[in-house]
């Protein structure tokens, strides 16, 4: 009531002109000058839908659940299968992709060339022209990994009889799954489908994961949370760099492969070839992400973000109050550092599911935990604290598992609320790897980009109309 | 096209530091592409692809180097100036400093000052509505400067705000004075125990500038905006503040001011304002006495005097309406026959339409860009005819420049066309002070008054001019200093905008006199 104000000192936010904050003050007042923007870069219609999302109290209970069921989460690597055989409604003619759906002829050049090789590695087809040819056909069908509780970093391609690693959510019983990690190079997920790409595909079917799977069955799961947790302490951010995860995760390995009944030569090009890449933990840290954010997702009315995923043409938004659905917005080029020989031009629009990570508050977010990734913008590690105090004012909650050293052990802002985001014009910030355009040249850079706004907007006029009404 | 590369032995860097020096020496002078690698063998293929090294080079894994390519002349200097880079001490590299980032919404704000009661918004009018929602559905109080917010937006905010005990001022709500602290155009008075509650800004500022000046003192002065008592709103914020200043225990006497309100409307409030519980001084512009007056309520027909019968109430005394409502001295001057109009120039919208209610009973029709009868509109707002009081505030006039409270230029050009027509008897001005007005009006207005009754002179004229500034001696600006000022440039002062034109009929009604 107003009279209660009578009784309290006036504190003031200024909305709009400085002079009048200023002349508060002057006049002995306290006022706080809001550096205001038309939201949503002047959409009158989205700010109204603003308007009545912010504070609204189911919104507000809802997101409470959906970072309830985030935190609560438990992914555990439990097991490693064939896709066809673990993947929800995975069909024999299937082939899995990044980001959010997108057709065989609109894909990205790295997309369409790692979609080639998975054909040539089914042995669809035996040569590219015939694999562009059963591609371009209709014959097959193209879905994301999400749509099948699955992630995948750059092309992000799964076919049938790929093995996976499953992930267990324990906390909700929720499986979650992603490829295999091939090393830097000429790789599949780069679109790059020669000889040597389907040789490599084979043997981590035929070698590798036998392998690795004997071992983790001895361990009887790896519980992710904390290894990544431990990484964060070493100076990963679990995205764009899982050096220390990776050796933790040979670190746990490397004692149950020995108790295992494979021969040491296998033993020994498995420890060499998880040895060798420094990325490898990254699609655990990916399963285990989706893990936490499934068991957010489809909570009536929350505004938190479930996913950010990229297919090398859009980018991607999925939002716990509004099951399925995408919000999608052309994909950024990410200015970042470039190999020697490539620049800018080279670069594939920003690709691969691995946004999965910032979506779950690590790679971006927890940047202050990974200082030597800022140098990618030339920036110092305070600029790495920087960002993930910025994430803070997006963000529903800071996550207690994932605690950063030089924010004095915080937890790291996790759960993006797209009110937030629309709000206050921070755009969530991601860590990534970039791609050559070209099918197969690899990756040609690493940056830090920003998910588009208009994902965004669109995500908060869609929640407003489903939670009040159209209006 | 050259080629120049540098081998420094043992020195480690992780990759994306390198990445991050490669990009950095391709911008040294004269370098075209630009390479720094530890020269694994893979490394040095890859150079090699990229045509940035030719031939074989003597370095091994843990060895860094430096390959560049550009114009001859360039690459040594480049050479060395990379390697200085490369070697300069962790102090000196890129230093970063911590940005904390300015709040950029109410709701980030609010976490920077979690005392936060108050939203003061004024944005364009097309975001503020979706701005006042937030800051309601945050908790705050909302004071809504902007204009041009849709009625239906209006309606729907306070009735949103009623329903969590929130008040909305405004919308076009230009001044308020809540807990002593004057917000957006206001002015610096005496905490007191008067509470005001005005559909009208300059009305409020009138009132409580005479409250002050007259020894009493304000608890809060509470805008609403102009559209409140319309009908579709129904007096909600008035009711809400009326309401808030008859529970507050620091306010004695309650004064609320409206251009005339809706009659329903009007009804609504005077019933409220009976039931107050301590009285309520009430000036409705325009409205007739008789219709107001109550048990513990009490008509005013002008600003100033609701002032006065607030700070008699304030001081134990009844309200004196039987006071006469003459001017307080004579006006020395003499017109010649020609001289027969008033002019009313003013900044105040409130001050205006005042003018217009005294003079039309005085001095008979009088034409305006905001008249009280629609047939006294003036259809040239650049142009008087007769007895005119123009709004200088009105939209038609502020499009694309300042209000007149700010820039005094569009005034001062019609002060002096007034002046040159020799029918022109009177001019009358108001001066508002206080935040957000001119530094110094009387200032800016001195010259130009030299200048008009100069003008005036030279034609054989005398030329009077009345004013009046609506302040107070703790404004900005200083009341005396001002009055002063204006004063020295000839002005003839009254107290108030009721004073003033009293005096202006004065001076038409003995010319008429002498005429006749």
């Amino acid at each position: 009531m107003m009279q209660t104000l009578f009784q309290e000192k006036l504190h003031v936010l200024n909305v709009g002109l400085a002079s009048f904050a200023e002349s508060i003050v002057k006049a002995g007042g306290t006022a706080l000058q809001i550096e205001w923007a038309p939201p949503a870069q002047g959409q009158q219609n989205v700010a109204r839908a603003l308007a009545q999302l912010v504070n609204r109290p189911s919104v507000e209970a809802a997101n409470r659940t959906a970072f309830d069921l985030y935190q609560s989460s438990q992914p555990i690597l439990r097991d490693i299968g064939i896709a066809s055989e673990m993947l929800p409604n995975m069909g024999n003619r299937m082939i899995l992709h990044g980001g959010p759906p997108i057709a065989w002829q609109n894909m990205c050049g790295p997309m369409k060339g790692a979609i080639l090789g998975a054909i040539l590695y089914e042995g669809w087809a035996k040569d590219t022209a015939g694999a562009t040819a059963l591609a371009a056909g209709g014959d097959i069908v193209f879905e994301p990994c999400h749509h099948h509780a699955a992630v995948g970093p750059m092309a992000g391609v799964i076919s049938p009889s790929m093995p996976v690693w499953m992930v267990v959510d324990t906390a909700h019983n929720r499986p979650s799954f992603s490829n295999f990690n091939e090393g830097l190079g000429q790789v599949l997920r780069f679109g790059a489908n020669g000889p040597d790409v389907i040789d490599r595909l084979r043997w981590i079917e035929q070698t590798l994961a036998p392998t690795l799977r004997a071992g983790i069955e001895i361990l009887g799961g790896i519980d992710l949370k904390p290894l990544m947790a431990q990484a964060l302490h070493m100076g990963d951010e679990v995205h764009n760099r899982n050096v220390a995860a990776s050796s933790l995760l040979l670190k746990r390995l490397i004692t149950a492969l020995l108790k295992t009944q494979a021969s040491s030569p296998d033993i020994a090009a498995a420890v060499d070839f998880v040895a060798g890449n420094d990325h490898f933990f990254l699609n655990l840290s990916m399963a285990a992400c989706k893990a936490m954010l499934d068991a957010a997702q489809g909570v009536p009315g929350s505004s938190m973000v479930t996913a950010m995923a990229r297919n090398g043409v859009e980018f991607g938004i999925r939002v716990s109050g509004m099951g399925e659905r995408w919000f999608t917005a052309p994909a950024p080029i990410v200015d970042g550092l470039f190999f020697p020989g490539f620049t800018m031009a080279d670069a594939a629009p920003d690709l691969g599911d691995s946004a999965i990570t910032e979506t779950a508050g690590v790679g971006g977010f927890a940047m202050a935990a990974a200082p030597a990734i800022v140098k990618f913008v030339g920036g110092a590690p305070q600029d790495a604290i920087d960002n993930t105090m910025a994430m803070a004012h997006i963000t529903i909650g800071c996550n207690e598992a994932f605690t950063l050293p030089p924010m004095n052990f915080a937890g790291s802002p996790a759960g993006i609320d797209i009110r937030k985001v629309v709000d206050t014009g921070i755009l969530p910030i991601i860590n990534t790897g970039i791609a050559h355009r070209e099918a197969g040249v690899g990756q040609i850079g690493a940056g830090i980009t920003r998910a588009p706004l208009a994902c965004f907007t669109q995500a908060v006029s869609a929640l407003a109309a489903r939670v009040c009404g159209t209006r | 096209m050259a080629r120049a590369t540098k081998v420094i032995r043992n020195f480690y860097h992780d990759s994306v530091s390198l990445m991050q020096l490669s990009s950095m020496f391709a911008q040294l002078p004269g370098v075209e592409q630009a390479a720094a690698i530890m020269a694994s063998a893979n490394n040095i293929n890859l150079l090699k692809e990229a045509g940035l090294v030719a031939g074989t080079v003597e370095a091994g894994a843990n060895d860094l180097l430096i390959a560049l390519q550009g114009s001859a002349e360039a690459l040594d200097a480049a050479l060395a100036a990379a390697e200085s880079t490369l070697k300069q001490s962790a102090s000196t590299a890129g230093q970063g400093t911590s940005r904390t980032i300015a709040p950029r919404s109410l709701e980030m704000g609010l976490a920077n000052m979690v005392e936060g009661n108050l939203a003061v918004i004024s944005t364009p009018g097309e975001y503020a509505a979706a701005e006042a929602f937030k800051a309601l559905r945050l908790g705050l109080h909302v004071m809504l400067f902007s204009d041009n917010v849709q009625l239906q937006d209006e309606i729907a905010l306070k009735q949103f705000a009623r329903d969590r005990d929130l008040i909305v001022m405004g919308p076009e709500c230009g001044t308020a004075v809540i807990n002593g602290v004057p917000l957006a155009f206001a002015n610096v008075v005496t905490r007191g125990t008067i509470g005001v509650v005005a559909a009208s800004g300059t009305g409020l500022q009138q009132v409580i500038c005479l409250i002050d000046r007259w020894g009493q003192g304000i608890s809060q002065a509470i805008g609403t905006g102009s559209h409140d008592l319309h009908r579709a709103v129904g007096g909600i914020s008035m009711l809400q503040g009326l309401k808030a200043l008859a529970a507050d225990r620091s306010t004695s006497v309650i004064v609320l001011i409206s251009k005339p309100p809706d009659s329903e409307v009007a009804e609504h409030v005077l019933e409220a304002a009976g039931k107050a519980g301590k009285p309520v001084v009430v000036n409705f512009l325009g409205a007739d006495p008789a219709r107001i007056r109550r048990p513990n309520v009490f008509p005013a027909d002008t600003l100033e005097d609701a002032a006065k019968a607030a700070v008699a109430l304030a001081e134990g005394r009844p309200p004196d309406p039987a006071q006469p409502a003459g001017f307080l001295h004579a006006v020395p001057f003499t017109c010649t026959p020609g001289q027969r109009y008033i002019r009313g120039l003013y900044s105040g919208g409130t001050f205006c339409y005042e003018a217009s209610l005294l003079l039309k009973k005085n001095v008979g029709r009088i034409y305006s860009n905001t008249p009280v009868e629609p047939a006294d509109r003036l259809h040239d707002g650049w142009t008087s005819r007769e007895h005119t009081v123009i709004d200088l505030g009105d939209d038609r006039f502020t499009r694309g420049r300042p209000h007149p409270m700010i820039d005094h230029r569009l005034r001062n050009e019609r002060i002096l066309k007034e002046a040159a027509d020799p029918q022109v008897a009177v001019i009358v001005l108001d001066i508002v002070l206080g935040y957000g007005s001119h530094p110094d009006p009387a200032g800016e207005l001195a010259p130009v008054l030299h200048q008009a009754t100069g003008l005036a002179r030279k034609a054989g004229r005398q030329l009077a001019v009345i004013g009046f500034v609506c302040g107070t001696a703790s404004d900005p600006q200083g009341l005396s200093t001002q009055e002063d000022t204006l004063r020295g440039a000839g002005m003839i002062l009254a107290e108030s905008n009721a004073q003033a034109v009293r005096m202006a009929a004065a001076v038409v009604a003995g010319q008429t006199g002498m005429s006749s």
